[in-house]
C-alpha cells in the first residue's frame, strides 16, 4: 500500500562481515587437506550459517524478500513445471502484468498456475506495475482458479507482492470486490490448492491468491497484514527507518513466526544467504515441497478438499480466543 | 487503516450538535428524533452500535450471541501503548468484548441473523474475534435457515494482530460461501466508512450490497493513493455515490428507509426458499462452538 521503497543492493546480504567469514571458509574449503579438514570447515559453515540466519532482524528478513534478484514467479515455473501456457485478460477490461497465469505439468500432471511477478529489470516492474495487481489481475486469476474447478486441475499458487495498487483506478473498478470475491471463490474451490509465499506477501493483494489447503513459506519470505512503512505510517506516525524496523519486527511476519501463529503448513529451506544464491537450489525444494503436498491432497475427495480448506481457515487464531462475560450494552435495549 | 479513526463527530455541547457536513447547529435532541440525520443537508451522523439496533430491530426481539468471545494479544504487539491495553480501554467506553456485535431479531417482522460493527472500538478493525464471530453468524445463519444483514463500518484488518487478522477476511468469505450455498440471502450495508480488509472481504460478497449516503467506502488509503499518485483527489472520491456510479453498488439508501428495504428485500428474497443448492447438502459447520 506504500510508495516504492529502497530496492538497493546494499541489503543483498544484510551481515557483510559474515559474508566474508563465509568467503573464507570456502576458499579453505578448497584447499583442505583431508576429508576429516572438509568435514569439520563445513560443519562450521553449517554453523555460521545458522548464525546469521538467526541474527536477521524483521526488516532484514523482508529486505530479503523484497531483493528483486529473488526468484520470482516466472523463474520457479520454469524451473518445476513443464510445457507452461500462459493465458490473459480478465474478459471484461484488461491483462494485468503484475499477476501471471496459465496451465503446465507439474511431474507429469496437468495443473493450474497463477502468480505474482514483480519484475526485475527497471522496464520489467513497470510494466509488471511492480507486481502491485490491479482488479484485472484478480479476475484473471478468478478465471484459472473457475478453469482449475471446472477441469478437476490442482492449483498451485505463488505469492510475491507488496499489496495491491494504490491507485484511482484500481478504486473505481472495484479492487475491494475483486479481493473480496476471490476469497470466496477459493474457499469454495473442490481441487487441491497450495499456496507458495516467495517473497514479501502483502495483505490483501496476497490473500487473493492465498486461499489454500496448504501454505508453504521460503525461509526468508514474509506474510503481513501491511507493510512495515504503512503499518509504521498509521502507528507510530513516523516513515523513519528506525520505526519501520520497529513496526516490522511488531508484526511478526517471518516465516518462522508465521508458522508458530498456525497460519503455514511448512517452512521450506532456502540456499544459504538466501534464494537468490542458488536459485536452482531453491527450486528444487520449493519442488520437493509442492510434490510431497500435493501428493497428500490427493488423496482426499472433492467435497473433503474443500471441507480441509474450511476447517484450515476457521481454526486460525482460534487459540488465541478466551471467554470474558460482560455485560453487553446491546443486550439492556 | 484505523487512521478513519480520528473523524469524531463535532459535538458542541450536551444539547447541540453540530454538523461537520454543513456546520449547521440544531438541537440535538432534533437530530436524534431525524434517526441522526441532519436535518439541513441530510448528512448521516455515524450511529453507534445501540443506536443501530433501536433504529433497526423490532423493540424486544434482539438477541445478541457470542458476546463472551474476547481476543488476547497473540503478536504480543506494543506500538505507543501495549495492544493489551488498548484492547481494556476500548472495553472500557463500549461495554463490549471486541469491535462487532451479532444476534438475532426482527425487522418489520422479519427475523434475520444481523451483524454490526462497532466503529468506537479500535476503528472497528477486524482481529481474530471480528472474524470468528462475523463466521459463527454466517454459520448459525445458514443452520437456523436466516437471512443476514452485516452493516460495515471499520478501517480495516487489525494491525495488532498481524497476519492473524488478515486470516479472519478469508474466514468469513468461507462462511459466506457456505450460507450462499444454503441459499440464504445476505444483504451488506456499508456505513461510513468501510475500507480495506473489511471492504475486501464480507462487506462486498452480498448478494446485495447497500450503503448510507455518503460512507466512505474503498480498499487503499485516501492518502496513500494521493502521496503515490502525486494527485489531489476530489472530496467525492470512495464515497457511496462514486461506488454507485461505478457500479459497486446496488442502491444508496437513506436511514429512514433502510428498516423498509430491508425488510422488504428479505421478505422477496426468502419467499420462495429452496432449502439448498441442488446436489448439495447442508452447509457444514466448519467451527466448533
Amino acid at each position: 500500500m506504500m510508495p516504492e521503497h529502497d530496492f538497493g543492493a546494499h541489503m543483498e546480504f544484510p551481515q557483510p562481515d559474515i559474508e566474508a567469514q563465509l568467503e573464507a571458509l570456502d576458499d579453505r574449503m578448497t584447499h583442505a587437506r583431508s576429508a576429516r579438514e572438509k568435514s569439520a570447515l563445513r560443519a562450521e559453515r553449517r554453523r555460521l550459517e545458522r548464525k546469521w540466519a538467526a541474527s536477521l532482524s524483521a526488516i532484514e528478513r523482508v529486505r530479503m524478500a523484497r531483493n528483486p534478484a529473488r526468484p520470482q514467479t516466472l523463474d520457479y515455473i520454469a524451473a518445476l513445471f513443464k510445457g507452461f501456457i500462459e493465458i490473459h485478460g480478465d474478459r471484461r477490461f484488461a491483462d494485468d502484468g503484475a499477476i501471471v497465469a496459465g496451465l503446465g505439468y507439474f511431474n507429469r500432471r496437468p495443473v493450474a498456475i497463477v502468480g505474482h511477478q514483480r519484475g526485475r529489470s527497471t522496464r520489467e516492474r513497470l510494466e509488471r506495475n511492480f507486481g502491485k495487481p490491479r482488479p484485472e489481475g484478480y479476475r484473471k486469476a478468478a478465471r484459472v482458479y473457475e478453469l482449475a474447478e471446472r477441469f478437476a486441475l490442482p492449483l498451485v499458487t505463488f505469492v510475491d507482492t507488496q499489496g495491491a495498487d494504490p491507485g484511482v483506478g484500481a478504486e473505481e473498478r472495484g479492487q475491494a470486490e475483486a479481493i473480496a470475491r476471490n476469497l470466496e471463490l477459493m474457499g469454495r474451490l473442490t481441487v487441491p490448492v497450495i499456496s507458495c509465499v516467495i517473497g514479501e506477501g502483502g495483505s490483501g493483494g496476497a490473500l487473493a491468491l492465498g486461499v489454500a489447503n496448504i501454505i508453504v513459506m521460503q525461509e526468508y519470505a514474509s506474510y503481513s497484514v501491511i507493510t512495515p512503512e504503512g503499518c509504521a505510517a498509521i502507528l507510530w506516525r513516523a516513515d523513519g527507518p528506525e520505526k519501520v524496523a520497529v513496526a516490522a519486527a511488531a508484526l511478526k511476519l517471518s516465516a518462522p513466526d508465521l508458522m508458530a501463529a498456525g497460519i503455514i503448513d511448512q517452512i521450506v529451506a532456502e540456499p544459504p544467504g538466501g534464494a537468490h544464491r542458488d536459485p536452482a537450489a531453491a527450486a528444487k525444494n520449493l519442488g520437493a515441497a509442492i510434490k510431497t503436498h500435493l501428493a497428500r491432497l490427493s488423496k482426499l475427495g472433492p467435497a473433503e478438499l474443500r471441507w480441509h480448506r474450511e476447517r484450515k481457515f476457521a481454526a486460525i487464531g482460534a487459540a488465541f480466543i478466551e471467554r470474558r462475560s460482560i455485560a453487553s450494552r446491546a443486550d439492556i435495549e | 487503516m484505523e487512521n478513519a479513526a480520528e473523524r469524531q463527530e463535532g459535538m458542541a455541547d450536551d444539547l447541540w450538535t453540530k454538523c461537520p457536513a454543513c456546520k449547521g447547529i440544531t438541537f440535538r435532541k432534533e437530530v436524534e428524533r431525524n434517526l441522526n440525520v441532519c436535518l439541513k443537508c441530510d448528512y448521516h451522523f455515524r450511529l453507534t452500535v445501540e443506536q443501530r439496533l433501536a433504529v433497526t430491530i423490532d423493540r424486544g426481539t434482539w438477541r445478541e450471541r457470542f458476546a463472551e468471545l474476547a481476543g488476547t494479544d497473540p503478536l504480543e504487539f506494543i506500538d505507543s501503548k501495549p495492544y493489551p491495553e488498548r484492547l481494556a480501554q476500548a472495553r472500557r467506553a463500549t461495554g463490549r468484548n471486541d469491535a462487532v456485535v451479532v444476534g438475532t431479531g426482527k425487522i418489520e417482522g422479519q427475523r434475520a441473523a444481523v451483524g454490526i460493527m462497532d466503529f468506537s472500538f479500535m476503528g472497528g478493525s477486524m482481529g481474530i474475534v471480528v472474524g470468528e464471530k462475523l463466521a459463527r453468524l454466517f454459520d448459525y445463519a445458514a443452520e437456523q435457515r436466516l437471512g443476514v444483514i452485516v452493516f460495515s463500518s471499520s478501517g480495516g484488518a487489525r494491525m495488532q494482530e498481524g497476519a492473524l487478522a488478515l486470516m479472519q477476511m478469508a474466514k468469513v468469505a468461507l462462511a459466506i460461501g457456505r450460507l450462499r450455498d444454503a441459499r440464504l440471502p445476505y444483504i451488506s450495508v456499508l456505513c461510513d466508512p468501510t475500507a480495506g480488509g473489511v471492504a475486501a472481504s464480507f462487506s462486498m460478497l452480498g448478494d446485495l450490497n447497500i450503503a448510507e449516503p455518503g460512507a466512505l467506502v474503498g480498499f487503499a488509503g485516501r492518502r496513500v493513493i494521493e502521496q503515490t499518485t502525486n494527485e489531489r483527489l476530489p472530496d467525492s472520491f470512495q464515497r457511496a455515490e462514486f461506488l454507485l456510479e461505478h457500479g459497486m453498488l446496488d442502491m444508496i439508501v437513506a436511514r429512514d428507509r433502510m428498516r423498509f428495504t430491508l425488510a422488504t428485500l428479505l421478505r422477496m428474497l426468502t419467499s420462495n426458499s429452496r432449502k439448498a443448492a441442488p446436489g448439495r447438502g447442508q452447509a457444514r459447520k466448519a467451527h466448533r462452538s
